[in-house]
C-alpha cells in the first residue's frame, strides 16, 4: 500500500515527498467482465432500460429471421408446390430451391451458357487484382497496380465482350446481367471516381481561375442532378443527338454516367480532407522546394486521404448500392434479375419474393460490410505509431 | 556546447552577400506589414531578428523563400532575384532551408523519410545516397537512433531537431529559423538552442527570428529589432544590448530583460 504510516502527505504547509507512490490496480468494480458490463450496459437507470429493451428487440427479430431463413425454410423441391403452405406445413420459410435453380441467372444474367466460363475467369482475375491491391504486404505491389489498372481492364473487356479474332464470340452487353453487371458497374465506378475525384478536388482549390471554374461547374452541375436523370440522359437522350451507329453501347453509357456522377461526390469528400491538412504542411513542403505535384502526391494527399477514408468508403458503399438504379434504363443488374425471377409463374408462392430479396440483401450487405471492415482496418493501421500532433 | 562562446571566437563572415533585401515593402490587403526593409546578410553571418509580435519578423523571413510574396523592392538570394518567374523561385527555395515554429514535420513519414524526401525529389539524389546524407545530419542533431520512428512519437525538442536536419539535408546556403523554440516546453528549449549554436560554430549562414536573447548574445553577428514592419535598430550584440540607441530598443530590452 501507499507509503509508511505516519508519512502520509499533508500539503497544507511545506511538504516534501519522501517516497514515490507506485501504481496500483484499479478497484474491483472496474475490472473483468463484470466491470465491463457495469461500465457499458448498466451504468445508469436509463442504460439498464435501454439494454433490456434492445435485448428483447434482438431476440424477437433474431428469432423470426432465423425461423424464416433456416427453421421453416424449404431446402429441396422442383417447383412452386414445394414452397406452398399446406396442412402438414402451415409455416413456410425461405424457398431455397428457387434460389438454387436461379443462381446462375442471378450470377450471369442472360450471358450465353457455353460462354459463362469467360465470366468466371473475369471474376477470378478481378479477385486476384483486388486482393493484390488491398493486401498491403503483398509482394510487388507496383506490378499489382499495373495489373489492376492496365492488364485487368483490357483483358476483361476482351474476355467479356468477345474478340472474334481470338476465337471468343461477341456477346452483346444486353445479355449481360446479375452479379456480373453489378460488379462491373460498381468496380468501374469506384476505380474511375477516386482518381477523377482527386483531380476535381485539386482543381477546385487551384489558383488557376479556368481550372477552378471548370471544376466548380462540373461538381455543382452533377451534384445538382439525380443519378436517375443522368442515366436517362445517357441512355435515352444521347442517341437522339448522335447517329445510331456512333452511339456507344448502352452499358458503356451507363458506366460513364455513373463514373462521372460518383467522381463529383468523391471530389467533395477529398476536398474536405485537403482542407483538414494544416497550412504548415503546405508551407514546409514548399520551403523544401517540392513543386505542386510531388507536394500533393507525397505530402498532402497521403494525409488528406487518410483523414477522409471513412468518407471515401461511405461514398463508395453508397455508389455500390446506387448501381441498382441502372435497371431503370433496362440493364439487368443483380436486383433486376431477382426482380424478374421472383414473378416467374413456375415459382410463384407467397415466400418467393421475400426469399429473393433476402438473397439480394445478403449480397449487398456482405460486400458493403467487407468494405467497411477493410476501411476500419486501414484506418487503424495507418494511425498506428503516427498519431497526429 | 552551451558554455559561453563569444561572437569573436567564431569564423569571420566572408564578404559575399547571401541574402540582400533592398527597399522591401509588403501589404496584407490594406495593411502595410513590411515598410522599406533593407538588410544584407553575408556568407557565414548569423542574424537574430527580435521584436514584438505583429512586427513583421516572420513575414520578413517568409519573403526570403517566397512563401510570402513582396510587392515592392528587391530580394536577391544567392545571386538570384525573386521575381514572378517560377523557375527563379524554385531555384531560391532549393538553396534556402527553413525551420518553423510548429516544426511542420510530415506526420505520415518516418524521421528518415522526412529527411530524404526533398533530396530525392528535388535534388534527384539516389535513395541510398539521400539516406546516407540524412543519417549524417541526424547524427549532427544527435538523434540518429530515432530515424525509423514517426514524428508523433518524438518529443517537441526532438521534432524540432529533425526539422533542422531535414532542412540541412538540402545543403542550403542560408537557414531561416522562424521562432524555432517558441512552441517548445521550457525543458526542451536548450537542446534545440544547443543544436543551433553548433550550426553557428560551423559557419552556417543563419537568419533567426527569436526571443532567445541569450542565444542572440552568444552567436549573433548582428541583432535586428523590428517593429511595425520596420527595422528600428540593427547592431552587433554587444552594442545592441549594452548601448541601445533607439528609444524603441531601450523599451523592448527593458521589458524582456528585467
Amino acid at each position: 500500500m501507499t507509503g509508511v504510516a505516519g508519512e502520509r502527505a499533508y500539503a497544507d504547509l511545506a511538504f516534501v515527498q519522501r517516497a514515490p507512490i507506485g501504481a496500483l490496480p484499479p478497484p474491483l468494480a472496474m475490472r473483468g467482465p463484470w466491470g465491463w458490463l457495469r461500465a457499458n450496459l448498466f451504468s445508469s437507470a436509463f442504460n439498464i432500460v435501454l439494454t433490456v429493451v434492445m435485448l428483447a428487440l434482438i431476440v424477437w427479430i433474431g428469432k423470426s429471421t432465423i425461423d424464416f431463413l433456416f427453421i421453416d425454410a424449404v431446402w429441396v423441391g422442383h417447383d412452386r408446390t414445394a414452397c406452398m403452405a399446406s396442412e402438414q406445413r402451415p409455416h413456410v420459410g425461405a424457398c431455397w430451391p428457387f434460389v438454387w435453380e436461379r443462381l446462375n441467372y442471378f450470377t450471369y444474367g442472360s450471358y450465353p451458357i457455353p460462354q459463362r466460363w469467360r465470366v468466371d475467369v473475369f471474376f477470378a482475375m478481378l479477385a486476384i487484382g483486388v486482393a493484390w491491391l488491398l493486401w498491403l504486404e503483398a509482394p510487388r505491389r507496383d506490378l499489382g497496380a499495373l495489373y489492376f489498372f492496365v492488364v485487368l481492364p483490357v483483358c476483361s473487356f476482351i474476355l467479356l465482350s468477345g474478340a472474334p479474332a481470338l476465337g471468343l464470340e461477341t456477346v452483346d452487353t444486353s445479355l449481360w446481367g446479375g452479379v456480373l453487371v453489378t460488379v462491373v458497374v460498381s468496380t468501374v465506378g469506384i476505380v474511375v471516381s477516386l482518381p477523377l475525384g482527386i483531380v476535381l478536388a485539386l482543381g477546385r482549390r487551384s489558383r488557376m481561375p479556368a481550372v477552378r471554374l471548370f471544376s466548380v461547374i462540373f461538381i455543382e452541375f452533377v451534384r445538382g442532378v439525380p443519378l436517375i436523370t443522368v442515366l436517362f440522359m445517357a441512355s435515352v437522350m444521347l442517341p437522339l443527338f448522335v447517329p445510331e451507329d456512333l452511339t456507344p453501347d448502352k452499358l458503356l453509357r451507363a458506366l460513364i454516367g455513373i463514373a462521372l456522377f460518383a467522381s463529383a461526390y468523391m471530389a467533395e469528400v477529398v476536398r474536405a480532407g485537403l482542407q483538414a491538412i494544416p497550412r504548415g504542411q503546405y508551407e514546409a513542403a514548399t520551403a523544401l522546394g517540392l513543386k505542386f505535384w510531388p507536394q500533393m502526391g507525397l505530402v498532402i494527399l497521403p494525409q488528406a486521404l487518410r483523414v477522409t477514408i471513412p468518407n471515401i468508403v461511405n461514398t463508395t458503399i453508397g455508389l455500390f448500392k446506387d448501381t441498382t438504379l441502372v435497371f431503370i434504363v433496362g440493364i439487368f443488374d443483380l436486383l433486376r434479375t431477382i426482380e424478374v425471377a421472383r414473378i416467374d409463374p413456375k415459382w410463384a408462392t407467397p415466400v418467393t419474393s421475400p426469399t429473393g430479396y433476402a438473397v439480394a440483401a445478403l449480397f449487398y450487405w456482405v460486400f458493403c460490410y467487407a468494405m467497411a471492415r477493410y476501411a476500419r482496418h486501414m484506418e487503424l493501421r495507418l494511425s498506428a505509431g503516427q498519431e497526429r500532433r | 556546447m552551451s558554455e559561453k562562446t563569444t561572437a569573436a571566437a567564431m569564423p569571420p563572415p566572408a564578404d559575399k552577400p547571401v541574402v540582400e533585401l533592398i527597399g522591401v515593402h509588403k501589404w496584407f490587403g490594406a495593411f502595410h506589414v513590411l515598410r522599406d526593409v533593407n538588410l544584407t546578410v553575408r556568407r557565414g553571418e548569423r542574424i537574430v531578428i527580435a521584436g514584438p509580435s505583429g512586427g513583421g519578423k516572420s513575414t520578413l523571413i517568409r519573403c526570403i523563400n517566397a512563401i510570402e510574396r513582396h510587392q515592392q523592392g528587391r530580394i536577391v538570394v544567392n545571386g538570384v532575384e525573386l521575381t514572378s518567374d517560377l523557375k527563379r523561385i524554385d531555384e531560391v527555395r532549393r538553396e534556402v532551408g527553413m525551420v518553423f515554429q510548429q516544426f511542420n514535420l510530415f506526420p505520415h513519414l518516418t524521421v528518415l523519410e522526412n529527411c530524404t524526401l526533398a533530396p530525392i525529389w528535388v535534388r534527384k539524389l539516389p535513395k541510398a545516397q539521400a539516406e546516407e546524407l540524412a543519417m549524417q545530419y541526424l547524427k549532427r542533431v544527435h538523434i540518429p537512433e530515432q530515424a525509423k520512428k514517426y514524428p508523433g512519437q518524438l518529443s517537441g525538442g526532438q521534432q524540432q531537431r529533425v526539422a533542422i536536419a531535414r532542412a540541412l539535408c538540402m545543403n542550403p546556403k542560408v537557414m531561416l529559423f522562424d521562432e524555432p523554440t517558441s512552441a517548445l516546453d521550457p525543458e526542451m528549449v536548450k537542446e534545440v538552442l544547443d543544436t543551433m549554436v553548433e550550426l553557428a560554430l560551423d559557419g552556417t549562414t543563419m537568419i533567426v527570428v527569436s526571443h532567445e536573447m541569450g542565444f542572440a548574445r552568444q552567436v549573433a553577428n548582428r541583432v535586428v529589432l523590428m517593429d511595425e514592419g520596420q527595422i528600428v535598430e540593427a547592431n552587433a550584440p554587444e552594442e545592441f544590448f549594452n548601448h541601445p540607441q533607439h528609444e524603441r530598443t531601450k523599451l523592448f530590452l527593458s521589458q524582456i530583460l528585467r
